[in-house]
C-alpha cells in the first residue's frame, strides 16, 4: 500500500549502490556464533574475489572467535537471502551475481560454541 | 474486570491524598516503590474532594492532583467533587 | 459594572466549555479545509469535532498555575542537589551511564514531540484536541528543558554529559533508533502523530520507560533525576488521557476509521517496543541496585494494563495488535540482546559498559530462568575469560542494521534464540533488510518511506559521517576515529569500559574526599 501524503510521495532511495564510491555491500552473518552480536555489512568493491572476502576480511572480523581457525571451508555451507548458495572462491562478487545489499549466511556444522552459541 | 491505578510521587502533599483514597475504597490495594506509591484497584477508582479536605483541613480543588501525579491507568471522569478512574468491562 | 461580586464561581465543566470551546471560530475569509489542510488526507473522517471528551478539563489559567507550582517545586530540589553535591549521593558512578543514555537519547525526544504536537494542535480542526495538544507541545519543551537543566549539573563532574542533547541523537549509530521513531512519526499526517505518540508511546509504553527509570533513580540515589523524571511524569497523566480519548473519538465518529486505527496500532506498538529494547537493557544492567526486572515491568505494565486497555478498546473492533505473541517470547531475550551489542561496541558508544559480576549473573538467571544460564551466562563467561587475560574483545566490523527499527540485527528467531532472526524485502529492484516480521510488515507497507532511511552504517560507508574538510585520502586515515570525532565521543574519555575510567576514579577519590577528613 502506498504512503498516504498530501501531494505525490516520491523519493529516492538512501543506500543505491552509486552512493558507495564504488563499492557495494554485502553482509554476511556466522550462524550459532553470537559473540559477534549481528551479521557484518561489508563495504567492497564487486570485483573483490570470493576468495579475498574468505581469507582477508571475514578473518579480520571472526578472528577473535576460539573456533575460527577450526572452519573448514569446503565443507562450509552458504545460504543467499535464506536458500542455498554454492560460492565460487575464483569467481568476483559480481561475476557470481552477489548484488549490493546481498546477505550470506555461513555456516559451519559441528561448531557452535560447545553448544552455547558463543 | 480490569485493574485501574493512579501513581503519585510519595511526599507530604499526597499522604492525605492516599490516605483518603484508602479510605473511600476498600478493594483498593497499596503498592509502595522507591519515592512513588501506587493503588491498584479492580475495576474503579474514586477520589473525594471532601475526603481529602477533611483530612487537609482547608479547600482542595481536584486539578490539585496533577501537580503530584505519577501515571494512571483506565478512563476518567472529573467534575467539581469526584475524580473516577475506570474500566467499564 | 453590574457584576455580582457574591456570584457563585463557575464549576469545572462551565469553565472548561467557556474558555475552551467557547473561544473557537469557523472561519470566514477562507473555507475551513484550506485553513486545516492536514485534516482529511490519511482517509480519518470526523463528523462532529464537539464530540471530543477532554476528562480532565483543564483550561489555559488553571495548566499555568499547575505548571508554575511543579516548576518551583522542581527547582528548588535541583538547587537543593548541586549545593550539597548531590552527585556524591549516588550509589556508585555506574549507574550515570544509564542517565547519559536518558539525556542522549529521550530528552531530544521530548523536544521533538513539543514540535510534533504544537503541528498536531495547529492541524486539527477542532478546538478540543487544539487546546490539548497546545499543552501538551508546551509540558514537552518544558521536559527538554527541565531533564538538560538537571542534567547539567552531572557534566560539571563526568564524562559523556557534554554533547547529547546537541549533537549526538543526529549522529551516533544507536540513538538513530529513537530519533527514525519520532521522524517516522512527525512526518506522517496528524491523526497518525496521534496513535504514534498519543496513544502507543504516551498510554501504552511511557509507563515501562518512566516508572522504572525513576522509581530506578530514586533507589540509586539520584534525586536530580527522580525529581525532573516525576515533574515530566506528572503531566503525562494528562498525555496519556489526551492520546485515549483520542483514539476513542476516531473510532466512535466513523466505522471507516477502525481499520486505519487498527494498523496505526499495530505499526507503532512494534516501532515503540522495539524503541524500548534500550529500556529493556537500562533495567536489567545499569542500574547498580534492581527496582525490577524489564520482564516483570513488561508484565505488569504491558501485559496487565495494556491488557485492560484492550478489553476496553475491544467494544470498538480493535483487536490486541499481532506482534504480542513475539513479544511474550521477546520480553526474556531484548535486555541481553542489547547489553551483549553495546557490550561490544562501547568503543562507538558515548557511555561506558562492564561485564555483569558473579552477583548481578545471579540475579539475572534469577529473574530469566529459562534464557538467562542458557544463552547468556555462557556469552558473559567468555568475555570475561577474554578481558582477564587483557584480550577484552571489541567488535571491529560494522554490524547489519535494519531498516525500520534501525537497530543491529541482533533480534533472534521468535521459535530459535540460537539463530539471527533475518527478513527481507524486494522494492524497486533494491533489498531491504528487517530483523522482525513486525518490521518486515511496516517496511512492506510503506517501502516509499523507508527506503529514506538514514541508516548510520550505510552513511558512515557512503563517508558522511566525519567532520567537515576530513580527506578519507590522506596518508594514515583512520575512518572510525573520525567518526568518533563527529559523534563527539572523545576516545578513551566517554566510552570503553567503566572499569579504569576517569568517571570511576573520580568519583572514588571526591566521595572519599567527602567522607574523611585527609
Ligand atoms: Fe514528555
Ligand atoms: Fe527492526
Amino acid at each position: 500500500m502506498a504512503v498516504k501524503a498530501l501531494s505525490e510521495y516520491n523519493f529516492p532511495a538512501a543506500d543505491t549502490q552509486d552512493k558507495f564510491h564504488g563499492n557495494q555491500l554485502l553482509y554476511v552473518g556466522w550462524d550459532d556464533h553470537l559473540m559477534f552480536c549481528a551479521p557484518f555489512a561489508y563495504c567492497i568493491p564487486p570485483s573483490t574475489k570470493f576468495s579475498e572476502l574468505v581469507e582477508k576480511h571475514l578473518p579480520h572480523s571472526f578472528g577473535r572467535h576460539p573456533e575460527w581457525a577450526k572452519v573448514d571451508f569446503g565443507k562450509a555451507v552458504w545460504l543467499k537471502s535464506g536458500q542455498p548458495f554454492q560460492p565460487d572462491m575464483n569467481k568476483t562478487l559480481a561475476e557470481q551475481g552477489l548484488k549490493h545489499k546481498d546477505v550470506l549466511r555461513l555456516q559451519t556444522p559441528g561448531l557452535n560454541g560447545n553448544g552455547t552459541y558463543f | 474486570m480490569s485493574t485501574v491505578f493512579i501513581a503519585f510521587q510519595t511526599n507530604e502533599d499526597t499522604r492525605p491524598i492516599v490516605e483518603s483514597i484508602l479510605a473511600d475504597n476498600p478493594h483498593a490495594v497499596l503498592d509502595e516503590q522507591p519515592a512513588m506509591v501506587k493503588i491498584n484497584a479492580e475495576g474503579q477508582l474514586v477520589i473525594k474532594r471532601e475526603s481529602i479536605e477533611e483530612r487537609i483541613g482547608r479547600n482542595f480543588d481536584l486539578q490539585e492532583l496533577q501537580i503530584n501525579l505519577i501515571t494512571l491507568s483506565g478512563n476518567i471522569d472529573e467534575d467539581d467533587d469526584q475524580f473516577t478512574l475506570a474500566w467499564k468491562n | 459594572m453590574d457584576m455580582k461580586a457574591n456570584k457563585k464561581k463557575l464549576g469545572l465543566k462551565e469553565k472548561y466549555a467557556h474558555m475552551t470551546r467557547g473561544l473557537d471560530w469557523q472561519t470566514t475569509y477562507q473555507p475551513m479545509d484550506k485553513v486545516f489542510p492536514q485534516a482529511t488526507f490519511e482517509g480519518i473522517k470526523i463528523h462532529d469535532w464537539d464530540k471530543w471528551e477532554d476528562p480532565f478539563r483543564l483550561t489555559m489559567d488553571a495548566y499555568w498555575k499547575y505548571q508554575a507550582e511543579k516548576e518551583r517545586k522542581l527547582y528548588a530540589v535541583l538547587d537543593a542537589f548541586a549545593q550539597n553535591n548531590g552527585h556524591l549521593g549516588i550509589t556508585d558512578a555506574r549507574y550515570l551511564n544509564a542517565v547519559k543514555l536518558f539525556l542522549t537519547g529521550i530528552s531530544p525526544l521530548e523536544y521533538v514531540a513539543h514540535r510534533g504536537f504544537a503541528a498536531a494542535g495547529r492541524n486539527f480542526p477542532g478546538v478540543g484536541p487544539r487546546v490539548a495538544c497546545l499543552m501538551q507541545s508546551i509540558d514537552e519543551i518544558r521536559h527538554a528543558q527541565t531533564q538538560i537543566h538537571a542534567l547539567s549539573n552531572y557534566n560539571k563532574f563526568y564524562e559523556g554529559f557534554h554533547a547529547g542533547a546537541a549533537h549526538q541523537i543526529e549522529r551516533i549509530w544507536y540513538l538513530s533508533v529513537p530519533k527514525s521513531f519520532f521522524d517516522d512519526a512527525f512526518s506522517a499526517g496528524p491523526f497518525e502523530w496521534m496513535i504514534a505518540i498519543g496513544f502507543s508511546f504516551e498510554y501504552v509504553l511511557t509507563n515501562l520507560l518512566f516508572v522504572p527509570f525513576m522509581s530506578g533513580a530514586a533507589y540509586n540515589g539520584d534525586m536530580a533525576t527522580v525529581t525532573f523524571g516525576f515533574s515530566a511524569q506528572s503531566d503525562e497523566a494528562r498525555h496519556m488521557t489526551l492520546g485515549l480519548e483520542c483514539i476513542k473519538f476516531m473510532l466512535e465518529q466513523d466505522p471507516d476509521n477502525l481499520p486505519i486505527v487498527q494498523k496505526w496500532i499495530d505499526k507503532w506498538a512494534w516501532r515503540g517496543i522495539r524503541v524500548l529494547t534500550l529500556v529493556g537493557m537500562m533495567m536489567d544492567y545499569m542500574l547498580p541496585k534492581r527496582v525490577m526486572s524489564w520482564k516483570e515491568a513488561w508484565e505488569i505494565y504491558f501485559e496487565q494494563n495494556g491488557g485492560a486497555l484492550f478489553n476496553d478498546l475491544a467494544k470498538y473492533g480493535i483487536k490486541v495488535p499481532d506482534c504480542i505473541t513475539q513479544c511474550t517470547v521477546d520480553k526474556e531475550h531484548i535486555s541481553h540482546q542489547a547489553w551483549c551489542t553495546f557490550y561490544q561496541y562501547a568503543h562507538a558508544s558515548a557511555f561506558h559498559t562492564w561485564l555483569p559480576n558473579a552477583e548481578e549473573m545471579d540475579w539475572l538467571s534469577a529473574k530469566y530462568p529459562n534464557t538467562f544460564d542458557k544463552y547468556y551466562r555462557p556469552r558473559y563467561e567468555q568475555w570475561r575469560e577474554m578481558a582477564d587475560k587483557g584480550e577484552r574483545f571489541y567488535n571491529n566490523t560494522l554490524p547489519m542494521l535494519c531498516q525500520v527499527c534501525q537497530i543491529p540485527m541482533v533480534f533472534t528467531e521468535p521459535d530459535d534464540p540460537s539463530k539471527i532472526c533475518y527478513r527481507e524485502s524486494d522494492y524497486n529492484g533494491e533489498k531491504y533488510h528487517t530483523c522482525s516480521d513486525g518490521c518486515k510488515h511496516i517496511f512492506d507497507d510503506e517501502p516509499e518511506k523507508y527506503i529514506q532511511a538514514w541508516l548510520p552504517v550505510h552513511q558512515i560507508y557512503q563517508g558522511n559521517c566525519w567532520p567537515e574538510g576530513t580527506d578519507p585520502t590522506a596518508e594514515g586515515f583512520d575512518p572510525m576515529a573520525k567518526v568518533l570525532e563527529w559523534y563527539h565521543i572523545e576516545n578513551g574519555k566517554d566510552n570503553l569500559d567503566y572499569e579504569g575510567s576517569g568517571d570511576q576514579a573520580n568519583f572514588a577519590a571526591w566521595r572519599g574526599a567527602a567522607t574523611q577528613n585527609t
